[in-house]
C-alpha cells in the first residue's frame, strides 16, 4: 500500500484583488498517511487553501509542496467537494472514468462494492440518493489519486445518520488506503469524528489560532472522547 | 453494513428498474390509446363538416386521399417534396452548424455579444419575405438565393438558442474539471457537449418547423418547383382538392421526421434525463 505524501505549505501572501490579504505568512505542514481537519468560521479560507493545495489556485506568493514537488506540477489529488457533483448525464461507472480514464471497469466496480454501492454501474446519477451519491465521489476522488485526498466540506446538506454511514465509510477507506487528507469542515464533531490533527484558522488574514493532535487515532474514539474532542476544537475555535 | 442495502434500509434491488407498477402501465397504456385516437378523430370531425357543408371548396377527406394517390402516381407530387425537401435539408444543416459555432462565440465571448447583439435582434425580426425578395433581387430567382434566404432567416433563431445555453452552463461543473484537471477535449466532450445537446436539439426542432414553412413561401414567391410552387398553381385555379392532397403529404413528411428522426435522437441523447420516457 501506497502512503500518502507529506505536505508542505508556505504562503507568503495570499488576496483576491485589491481586498484585504486572506492569508499572510502562513505556515503548515502535514505528515505523510494523516488527516488533517481545518476548521473555522465561514469565508476565512479554508476552500481556498484546499484549492491551492490541490494546485488549481497558484495566484498567491509562496508554495505549497507535495512530497516537496510543487502542487500545480504533482499529481492532482482526489477531491470530495461540497456536493456529489456527479455528471448527469453519465452512467455511475461513467462518471468514474470521467476523471480516472485509466482505471479498468473491473477496478471501478470493486471501488463501488467498497463504498457499499454493487451493481450501480449502470445507474444514472438521478436514479440514487443524495447519500449515494456522496458515496460515488468518495469512490471517484479514491480512484482518482488514492494517495492524497482532499475533502471539502463533504457532509453539508446530508442528515446526521448520513453523514454518519458516510464517515463511517470514510474511515474504513481512510484505514485501508493510508492516503494523506485534509477535511475542510465547519464542524467541530466532523473534526472529532475523522482527524488525528486539527487546525483552527481564524482571524483576517486568516492565522493558525489552534492546531490540536489527538493522541486516540480516530476509529479507536467512543462517543465520550469524540465529545471531549469537539469540546476541545469547540473552546480553541472561540478563543 | 451490507453492500446490496443503504442508508434507510433501502435495498438497491428495489431502485427503479424493469416493470413500472401497475398503475404507471395503465396510465401509459391510456396515454398511448389517446395519442392513437387524436388522427382519427381530426379526420371524422374534417369528414362530418365536409358532408354538412358541401362544397368544391371544401372537399373530404376521401376525395383528398384519392387526389393524394392520383398525384402520387402520375402528377409531381415525389419530384416536388424531392426538391422541397432538398431545400429544406440544406438550409437546415447550414444553419445549424453556422448558428451553433456563432451561439457558442456569442455566449463563450464577451465582447462578441456586445458587439453583435443588436444584429442578432435585427436578424431575429427581419421579416422574412423581405429577406427572401431581398436575394431574389440581388442573385436573381435561382436556387441559392432560395436556400440562402432560408439560412439567413433560421440562423438568428439557432445563435439565440445555443447562445442561452452556452449562459447556462453551470460552473458548478467547470470547477470539477478544473478539480480533477481534466484535459480540454475531455472537458469539450464529457462536460461541454452534453449541456449543450439539449439546446441543440431545441434550436433543431423549432428551426425545422420554421425551414419547411419560408421554403414553402419562399417556393410561392419564386421557384421552377417543390411543393409551395405547385400549391401556387393548384391555387390559380382554386383546386382545393390538390392543395389538401399536398397539405397532408407534407404533414405526413414532417411527422415521419419528427418520430422517425428527432424523437429517437432525442430519447438516445437525453436518455440520462429522469422525465425521458
Amino acid at each position: 500500500m501506497a502512503r500518502g505524501p507529506a505536505l508542505s505549505i508556505a504562503i507568503d501572501e495570499k488576496r483576491f484583488g485589491e481586498a484585504e490579504p486572506l492569508f499572510t505568512h502562513l505556515r503548515l505542514k502535514v505528515a505523510p498517511s494523516s488527516l488533517v481537519a481545518l476548521v473555522g468560521p465561514s469565508g476565512v479560507g479554508k476552500s481556498t487553501l484546499l484549492r491551492m493545495i490541490a494546485g488549481i489556485d497558484t495566484a498567491f506568493s509562496g508554495s505549497v509542496r507535495v512530497d516537496g514537488v510543487a502542487a500545480a506540477e504533482a499529481p492532482p489529488a482526489g477531491f470530495v467537494l461540497q456536493d456529489a457533483r456527479l455528471l448527469p448525464w453519465l452512467t455511475v461507472a461513467d462518471n468514474i472514468s470521467a476523471v480516472a480514464p485509466q482505471v479498468p471497469p473491473a477496478e471501478i466496480s470493486q471501488l463501488l462494492a467498497r463504498v457499499g454501492l454493487a451493481g450501480t454501474e449502470r445507474r444514472y446519477p438521478h436514479q440514487l440518493s443524495g447519500g449515494m451519491q456522496r458515496r460515488v465521489a468518495v469512490a471517484r476522488a479514491f480512484s482518482f489519486n488514492p494517495r492524497l485526498l482532499l475533502l471539502d466540506e463533504p457532509f453539508v446538506s446530508l442528515d446526521r445518520q448520513l453523514v454518519s454511514e458516510l464517515q463511517s465509510l470514510l474511515l474504513e477507506l481512510l484505514a485501508a488506503e493510508q492516503p494523506t487528507a485534509i477535511l475542510v469542515t465547519h464542524l467541530a464533531e466532523d473534526a472529532a469524528r475523522l482527524a488525528d490533527r486539527t487546525v483552527v484558522l481564524g482571524g483576517k488574514p486568516a492565522h493558525i489560532v489552534a492546531d490540536l493532535n489527538f493522541a486516540t487515532p480516530p476509529r479507536q474514539r467512543d462517543a465520550a472522547e469524540r465529545l471531549r474532542l469537539t469540546a476541545e476544537i469547540e473552546a480553541a475555535s472561540a478563543s | 453494513m451490507p453492500p446490496d442495502v443503504l442508508e434507510g434500509g433501502t435495498q438497491i434491488a428495489d431502485l427503479p428498474r424493469g416493470r413500472p407498477p401497475a398503475r404507471v402501465r395503465h396510465k401509459n397504456v391510456t396515454d398511448l390509446v389517446l395519442t392513437a385516437l387524436s388522427l382519427p378523430l381530426l379526420l371524422l370531425l374534417w369528414q362530418l363538416l365536409a358532408l354538412a357543408f358541401p362544397s368544391k371548396l371544401f372537399p373530404t377527406p376521401i376525395a383528398v386521399a384519392i387526389d393524394l394517390w392520383d398525384l402520387t402516381l402520375h402528377g409531381k407530387l415525389i419530384a416536388d417534396f424531392g426538391k422541397t425537401l432538398l431545400r429544406a435539408a440544406i438550409a437546415f444543416c447550414v444553419s445549424m452548424v453556422v448558428g451553433t459555432v456563432v451561439g457558442i462565440g456569442f455566449g463563450r465571448v464577451r465582447w462578441v455579444d456586445n458587439l453583435f447583439s443588436t444584429w442578432l435582434i435585427a436578424g431575429l425580426n427581419l421579416p422574412a419575405v423581405v429577406v427572401a425578395i431581398v436575394l431574389y433581387i440581388w442573385l436573381g430567382l435561382t436556387e441559392t438565393a432560395l436556400i440562402l434566404a432560408v439560412i439567413v432567416n433560421k440562423i438568428p433563431l439557432v445563435i439565440t438558442t445555443v447562445r442561452e445555453g452556452v449562459r447556462s452552463f453551470s460552473r458548478d461543473y467547470d470547477e470539477l474539471a478544473l478539480a480533477f484537471r481534466m484535459p480540454y477535449w475531455r472537458r469539450i466532450r464529457l462536460i461541454f457537449w452534453p449541456q449543450l445537446v439539449p439546446y441543440i436539439l431545441a434550436a433543431a426542432r423549432t428551426g425545422l418547423s420554421l425551414v419547411w414553412k419560408i421554403v414553402l413561401v419562399f417556393e410561392v414567391l419564386g421557384s421552377d418547383g417543390g411543393v409551395g410552387f405547385r400549391i401556387q398553381t393548384f391555387f390559380q385555379f382554386f383546386d382545393m382538392t390538390g392543395i389538401l392532397a399536398y397539405m397532408v403529404a407534407f404533414i405526413a413528411v414532417v411527422m415521419i421526421i419528427e418520430y422517425g428522426m428527432l424523437r429517437p435522437i432525442e430519447r438516445k441523447v437525453l436518455a440520462w434525463r429522469a422525465d425521458q420516457p
